[in-house]
């Protein structure tokens, strides 16, 4: 038994013991060790790490319930929060959305046995994630080069009082960095479940080609443009699907666009949540959420039809479903996410002969059949107009690109785009999706995506460098 | 009881291990927050962390550690661990790091707080959301949410300068939104803020926002939009509010006069800035009515402080006078690179997370005239407040905003509501179009500024008061 296992437990004793034996109860313990080794300027300016061990309660007695946390997990700190977390219960009003605990059940068959994160990962020390700065720097052959290394290693057990007992560990490295040349930048990023998986040397020369390719940008006016999304451009359509269009409570209270067995996607779009790892990759989360639920893969959209939103046991009940195992500390308020999209990739063969020139690899075949559109690398500071039709505006950045007849002619100052996603996704507007999944780490919190390049009919410029 | 032993402990444990400067931070932070939807309380959390961040220079490279154990022997150790972090720094080296003076070094502060939040009970907090969020439902929102936080933070910091600085800071806000739900749109209306309003005061600030007083025109005007005229596109006057400029001010001119982001320090993240430090104290950023302070010492305001996460003082300062660029946000480190004698503006989210260079309240000095006044001196244009979405490129020059209601001005007046306002510009340009400014100001909360890797939520806060705008940009659509 783990030590978060046990402190879980000592927790649902100490409810038991102070709220008695009606009362229903469930804990989270994590133990987070992440580590960030941060550059720009071509050198190391941030380097930090934290070990953190935390815990989290949920209380439901006499029909009302409360949510506490601590980092204090001595004995006194675990007893003083489920006083404290009691307390508050006891004057909080009637809770009459409480959907009851996860019942015992073993994790999915094909979790990730215990112990089977990559230890290397989770030890790594500041050494090993500088010198894949210094690699990065190197390829980058004297451009100014800024970004991060990442170790992360999480070990966390759930307890409740229903019987429900699991545990699990991950470990997952990321590495996110652009050179610049001359005002323009050019990005490379890769997640992993193994810091020995990082070259950052492939990365460097990576992001170095696509800057030095980015130089002396045309400004192109504003309209419709058919479009080659690189995979970091397509992550950006994954996170805002997930945040908004996946979402079990933006969809039971009927502000998402999803519609269950509806075909709202072009057929060759197949999105899947895979929070227990596939392709012969680990997971790098957990393989239960926090109310315990066991996670699983979840196809949302099969063949452009959307089959399944993501819900933790709130949303679930609302909608009369089942939890999908998407409970997080937030569920509640901001409802359940997925933070493993897949994007399935297609077989579009590659025509390339690999390398790390400036265009993706699985984006070169579609930008041989673009007789005019646009090359975009990635998409920046997306914000929502409408949560329903999932209009967003935002930027493009680190490299665009004019195609014409099927030759990338110039490159593109930044442009600012107002579009909703699932229609840019819709039925016969996707005209080609790549070979090769890429698993990139989001550049906020932890998620990953596994994202192809995507060639598309139409994407909505509404500005450009001139406003 | 205080936590200086163990700060002092981590701190000679840092310079013991190498490190030529070091700083410790311990932090204990309570919060609290509840959300209700249509008449029902939705989720009550409270939250306690505690622990502490060691920051050590070794070198010209940064190292930092933090723990959520408070002995001495772990602050010793969490010492030792910056250096060797601090160490490793440098084996990818950048030019030599030093820092400007952080002045005085033993003090205490404590935030002004009427009614302590924590000590107002559950059932009476429960019951203002519920009231609220019931009042919206009643008069035809379909979807009525209402929240509030709080946050009760004390803070104990020694640095290897000198300083022994504890500080008691107390903040808490809250909001009510309404949202009717259409032929595939949804339309909202929040009072009194998207997010709600926010300060670095007691639940004073809540009592005076009177959420169930406002919340049935919130839902009344929601429901009206759903069938009023889009926004017209074109170029037109443009009349902010207050609570939309706060937003204007935080995304076009409080990011972009940070200075980290100037030195290329978040270039690949957060971005850069426009600004060239080339043309501090030349460039003209803005109208002459533009006048941008940066001003901890704001009294009640979000970004209120007794001493930034490095120390120095809290100090009001000018960013833009008369419409020229005269400073920055600065923290020591950054301050020294760039030649520059202040800091003051760094601090972190957490003790688990580094001091970086952080807006405070950055706001803008009052204009001479009234929204009153502005309206009626506008023949042609069109009225937006209330934030609903917002969006600028990494350089922050580039910018749409999309508000929650507009209204056309017709001869001085204000005319029919808008739907989907929305309005996009180069800020330079933007600003050197303020033509008029009104007086009236409210210290905007922004309590969800996210910054740095691993990632920061900031709270920061932004004095405003509704202007105009010329030859602007409106009505940008899908």
């Amino acid at each position: 038994m783990s030590a978060e296992l046990r402190v879980a437990a000592r927790v649902v004793e100490l409810v038991r013991e102070l709220a008695g034996s009606s009362a229903e109860a469930e804990v989270m313990v994590r133990h987070d060790a992440e580590a960030l080794t941060r550059f720009a300027n071509s050198s190391i300016h941030q380097n930090v790490a934290s070990a953190t061990t935390g815990v989290r309660l949920r209380l439901h007695a006499e029909g009302r319930t409360t949510g506490g946390s601590t980092t204090v997990v001595d004995a006194d700190g675990l007893r003083a929060l489920v006083e404290r977390t009691l307390a508050a219960a006891r004057v909080s009003p009637v809770d009459a959305a409480w959907p009851g605990l996860a019942p015992p059940a073993g994790l999915h068959p094909s979790s990730p046995e215990v112990g089977s994160f990559d230890e290397m990962t989770a030890r790594a020390d500041p050494a090993l994630r500088a010198a894949r700065v210094r690699d990065f720097v190197d390829a980058a052959g004297g451009l100014e080069t800024a970004g991060y290394c990442r170790t992360v290693y999480v070990s966390a057990a759930f307890a409740n009082t229903a019987g429900q007992a699991v545990e699990g560990r991950s470990a997952e490295a990321a590495m996110d960095g652009i050179a610049r040349l001359d005002g323009a930048d050019g990005v490379a990023r890769l997640a992993a479940s193994r810091l020995s998986a990082i070259d950052g040397a492939q990365l460097g020369a990576r992001a170095a080609a696509k800057a030095r390719a980015a130089g002396t940008p045309a400004e192109l006016p504003p309209g419709h443009y058919e479009v080659v999304l690189e995979p970091d451009a397509v992550k950006d359509l994954l996170e805002n699907l997930a945040t908004f269009g996946f979402n079990g409570k933006s969809w039971a209270q009927r502000q998402s666009f999803a519609e269950l067995g509806k075909q709202q996607f072009d057929p060759s779009v197949t999105i899947v949540d895979e929070p227990l790892g596939s392709r012969g990759e680990p997971a790098a989360g957990l393989p239960f959420d926090d109310e315990g639920t066991p996670r699983r893969s979840l196809v949302l959209v099969r063949d452009g039809v959307t089959r399944a939103v993501t819900h933790d046991r709130t949303s679930a009940a609302q909608a009369g479903a089942e939890s999908t195992g998407h409970a997080s500390p937030y569920s509640r308020s901001w409802g359940p996410q997925a933070g493993n999209l897949r994007l399935e990739a297609a077989g579009l063969p590659s025509s390339s002969t690999g390398g790390t020139g400036s265009v993706a690899e699985s984006a070169r075949p579609m930008v041989a059949r673009v007789a005019r559109g646009l090359l975009i690398t990635d998409l920046w500071y997306t914000r929502v107009l409408d949560p329903k039709s999932l209009v967003v505006t935002g930027l493009t950045r680190n490299g665009v690109w004019l195609i014409e007849d099927g030759e990338i002619v110039s490159a593109v100052g930044n442009l600012r785009f107002t579009q909703s996603y699932p229609q840019a996704l819709g039925p016969g507007r996707v005209l080609g999706i790549g070979a090769e999944s890429v698993l990139l780490p989001e550049s906020w919190g932890r998620a990953r995506y596994a994202a192809p390049a995507l060639h598309l009919a139409g994407w909505n410029i509404t500005g450009n460098a001139s406003g | 009881m205080t936590h200086f032993d163990e700060a002092g402990a981590a701190v000679q444990a840092a310079l013991d291990a190498g490190a030529r400067y070091a700083d410790a931070r311990v932090m204990v932070r309570r919060t609290e927050a509840m959300s209700a939807r249509d008449g029902d309380v939705e989720d009550i959390s409270f939250d306690e962390s505690a622990g502490i961040g060691v920051r050590a220079l070794v070198g010209s490279g940064w190292g930092f550690y933090a723990v959520p154990d408070l002995s001495e022997p772990a602050a010793r150790a969490a010492g030792r661990r910056a250096a060797q972090i601090a160490a490793a720094s440098a084996s990818v080296a950048g030019r030599p790091a030093d820092l400007v003076p952080a002045g005085a070094g033993v003090a205490s502060w404590a935030s002004d707080c009427l009614i302590d939040p924590l000590g107002v009970s559950l059932a009476t907090k429960g019951d203002l959301l519920v009231r609220a969020t019931a009042a919206a439902k009643e008069a035809g929102a379909d979807l009525a949410e209402a929240n509030y936080s709080i946050w009760d933070t004390r803070k104990w910091f020694v640095s290897s300068d000198g300083h022994r600085i504890d500080q008691h800071i107390r903040e808490c806000g809250a909001g009510v939104t309404a949202s009717a739900f259409g032929d595939g749109e949804i339309q909202r209306r929040s009072w009194p803020s998207f997010r709600g309003q926010f300060g670095t005061r007691g639940w004073e600030t809540v009592e005076e926002l009177d959420l169930v007083g406002n919340a049935p025109r919130m839902a009344e005007e929601a429901r009206a939009l759903l069938t009023a005229p889009l926004c017209p596109s074109g170029e037109t006057t443009l009349v902010l509010g207050g609570e939309q400029l706060a937003l204007q001010i935080h995304e076009s001119v409080g990011h972009a006069i940070e200075l980290d982001r100037i030195l290329g320090w978040e270039a690949a993240f957060a971005g850069t800035s426009w600004l060239d430090l080339d043309a501090l104290g030349s460039l003209r950023y803005g109208s002459d009515l533009m006048n941008i302070t940066i001003d901890p010492t704001f009294p009640g305001a979000l970004g209120s402080f007794g001493f930034d996460d490095e120390g120095t003082p809290a100090a009001k300062r000018y960013a833009v006078r008369d419409g020229i660029w005269v400073g920055v946000l600065a923290g020591r480190d950054s301050a020294a690179v760039a030649g520059l004698d202040y800091a003051g503006s760094v601090r972190s989210d957490g003790w688990s997370r580094l001091p970086m260079v952080r807006m405070t309240n950055v706001g803008l000095e009052p204009g001479p005239h009234t929204l009153d006044e502005i309206i009626a001196a506008t023949d042609d244009g069109v009225f937006m407040d209330v934030n609903r979405s917002w969006s600028i490129d990494d350089r922050r020059l580039n910018f749409q905003f999309g508000c929650e209601i507009g209204y056309e001005i017709k001869n001085g007046k204000l005319g029919r509501m808008l739907r989907n306002p929305t309005y996009t510009g180069i800020g330079p340009k933007f600003w050197q179009s303020m033509d008029m400014l009104s007086s009236e100001t409210v210290a905007w909360g922004t309590p969800n500024c996210g910054k740095g890797q691993p990632g920061q939520i900031g709270h920061t806060g932004h004095p405003a008061a509704p202007a105009r705008f010329t030859n602007v940009r409106v009505g940008v659509h899908g």
